[in-house]
């Protein structure tokens, strides 16, 4: 068949439907897998194959403190395709939290956030945001040691908010410790608010979409337009395809964790936060909570709702890192940022205790003014000098700023995840 | 915008039906612990059940600690050679009058009220006592 010009046919009903997703014509360079990788098709595809596993788990699952966990036990135990249909679930939601990441990064890196597409990227913070309220809400539904205690550390961060976090805390856990109101409210989001708000910021997010004219792509005069029906719906089942027999298979093999039944009265050591969740866990280890908790996180969140709306010199939409020497700034960045932020770890762990050494003056400059100024200057040194090396302007260091500040979050991760054993403390 | 107002005041309404959840099942939270002979002096008691250690102090003074650590809210645990408090999870220390001895927890354990009725203590779980520091003014005496 001849993929490059249509030729005048009727399209089956299956097909009409793909044409209500994408326009009849879509120009080439948008078809090629590595513009997009595939990763808001991927999100979307694992948002229906999350629905469609929980409302299978919902006919199994007992939403009270005394029979949450037993329920759990049956479905893996005694249902046929019980244990199955909850590692599918189990996978497909962490892998949702990953791809989700990866696709934010991807429409950042590739400058295709900006003007009339800067209200969606608004909305994708906002599905970010769900996706996180989603998981950490399915979190606790199992009832085990590691819920019970994920959840218990994630919502004592929020005590640590000035003036209104204590009752943020409690409000969002109904009480003073988890209890069976925590439960019946996490169910309820976990089942029917969240998944409802999803459906509908997913369907803005496609609208937006293409209203904006589909994919960005970098401005080019000749165009070479190919129709979408089969170019790129072949490639997106493929991607779709492969996606389900993969998540099958580990479905088949591996299980989706359960610890004993919860037990209010003993703490497992170490205790940690959801996986995604570890970054700001780290954080807190090292500085004042007025600055982890409250600070950085609202500093940081304004920066990201005003990324696309910042004042840009040399705005190159479509192309990815925005020129070749925004690509190299960001990867040296990227390692920069790696090394300098597991260095600054070993050392506030193993040699800087400002906590002691300052002891007599207050802990907001001990392990406030002082860890922050220990990250701030080098960095803001690093970008200085990766400013003046690369010949950039303003849209290359605010991305390097964006890249410093994302993998020190993923390095804090991983070090809180895989490095800390016992009592946190670092295992080397 | 009114979208917003309508969110805003649907979490409010929301509220009032969450905490009255809440409140029916805090219902009977006055533990009873008995008379203040049955402890000796400069021992620790654990009613992990009801989540807090009782202490009596070389006074006489009895302080019902909460066993909630003050860093991220898991389970502490006495420790028998200093006699304070280990959080097991983050490595926090506690002193036996519950301040902070080693980080990362930045303030003191909390307390719940203790009252006395006839010679009989009562600790008041429903009503948690934040504090900067270890006062004197926080014991009951008998």
């Amino acid at each position: 068949m001849n993929t490059k010009h249509p030729t005048k046919r009727n399209y089956s009903s299956l097909e009409k439907f793909a044409l209500h997703l994408h326009p009849k014509m879509i120009d080439e360079r948008a078809v090629a897998f590595n513009r997009t990788f595939g990763l808001g098709g991927i999100c979307a595809l694992l948002f229906v194959i999350l629905a469609l596993t929980g409302i299978i788990l919902r006919f199994s699952y007992i939403p009270t403190v005394e029979q949450a966990y037993d329920s759990i036990v049956n479905l893996n135990s005694h249902t046929i395709f019980g244990g199955f249909i909850r590692n599918l679930h189990h996978l497909s939601a962490n892998f949702l939290v990953i791809v989700s990441f990866l696709h934010l990064l991807r429409v950042y890196y590739s400058q295709a956030i900006f003007k009339e597409r800067a209200e969606n990227w608004i909305y994708g913070l906002v599905m970010m945001f769900l996706v996180l309220a989603s998981s950490f809400t399915g979190y606790l539904l199992p009832w085990d040691q590691l819920a019970y205690w994920a959840i218990t550390i994630f919502t004592q961060i929020f005590e640590y908010i000035p003036l209104f976090g204590h009752s943020l805390a409690n409000f969002i856990r109904s009480g003073e410790t988890l209890n069976s109101n925590t439960l019946l409210n996490f169910y309820n989001l976990h089942t029917g608010v969240l998944p409802l708000l999803f459906v509908f910021f997913v369907s803005l997010h496609f609208w937006l979409v293409r209203k904006a004219g589909g994919v960005a792509l970098p401005e080019q005069k000749e165009t070479q337009k190919v129709p979408v029906i089969p170019n790129l719906v072949v490639k997106e089942i493929m991607v779709a395809l492969l996606l389900i027999a993969a998540l099958f298979f580990a479905s088949a093999f591996y299980s989706a964790p359960l610890l004993e039944q919860a037990n209010p009265n003993l703490s497992p050591n170490p205790s940690k936060a959801p996986w995604y969740f570890l970054g700001a866990q780290e954080l807190l280890l090292h500085v004042h909570p007025a600055f982890s908790a409250v600070i950085l996180p609202v500093y940081l969140l304004l920066f990201f709702i005003a990324v696309p709306y910042l004042n840009y010199k040399n705005l190159n939409i479509g192309v990815w890192f925005n020129s070749p020497e925004g690509k190299k700034l960001v990867i040296h960045s990227a390692i920069f940022s790696f090394l300098f932020t597991f260095g600054l770890i070993y050392l506030l762990d193993h040699f800087l205790h400002f906590d002691v050494w300052l002891s007599s003056s207050p802990s907001w400059i001990s392990i406030g003014v002082i860890p922050f100024l220990l990250y701030t200057i080098p960095v803001g040194s690093f970008l200085f000098y990766g400013f003046e090396r690369y010949r950039v302007r303003n849209t290359e260091v605010i991305m390097a700023t964006i890249t410093v500040i994302i993998v020190s979050y993923l390095t804090m991760l991983l070090i809180s995840l895989l490095l800390r054993g016992e009592g946190m403390l670092l295992l080397f | 915008m009114i979208v917003g107002i309508a969110a805003i005041e649907a979490i409010v309404l929301i509220k009032g039906g969450i905490t009255n959840k809440a409140k029916l099942s805090e219902d009977k939270k006055l533990i009873p612990v008995g008379k203040s002979d049955s402890y000796e002096k400069n021992h620790v008691y654990p009613f992990l059940n009801h989540h807090f250690y009782l202490k009596r102090f070389e006074d006489g003074g009895f302080l019902a600690l909460s066993i909630k650590c003050t860093h991220l809210g898991c389970v502490i645990n006495y420790n028998n050679t200093t006699g304070g408090f280990n959080c097991p999870c983050h490595a926090s220390q506690f002193s036996p009058n519950g301040e902070v001895v080693a980080s990362p927890a930045s303030r003191p354990l909390d307390y719940y009220p203790i009252t006395v009725k006839n010679g009989e203590l009562y600790v008041d779980t429903s009503v948690v006592k934040r504090r900067k520091s270890f006062l004197k003014s926080q014991l009951t005496y008998v």
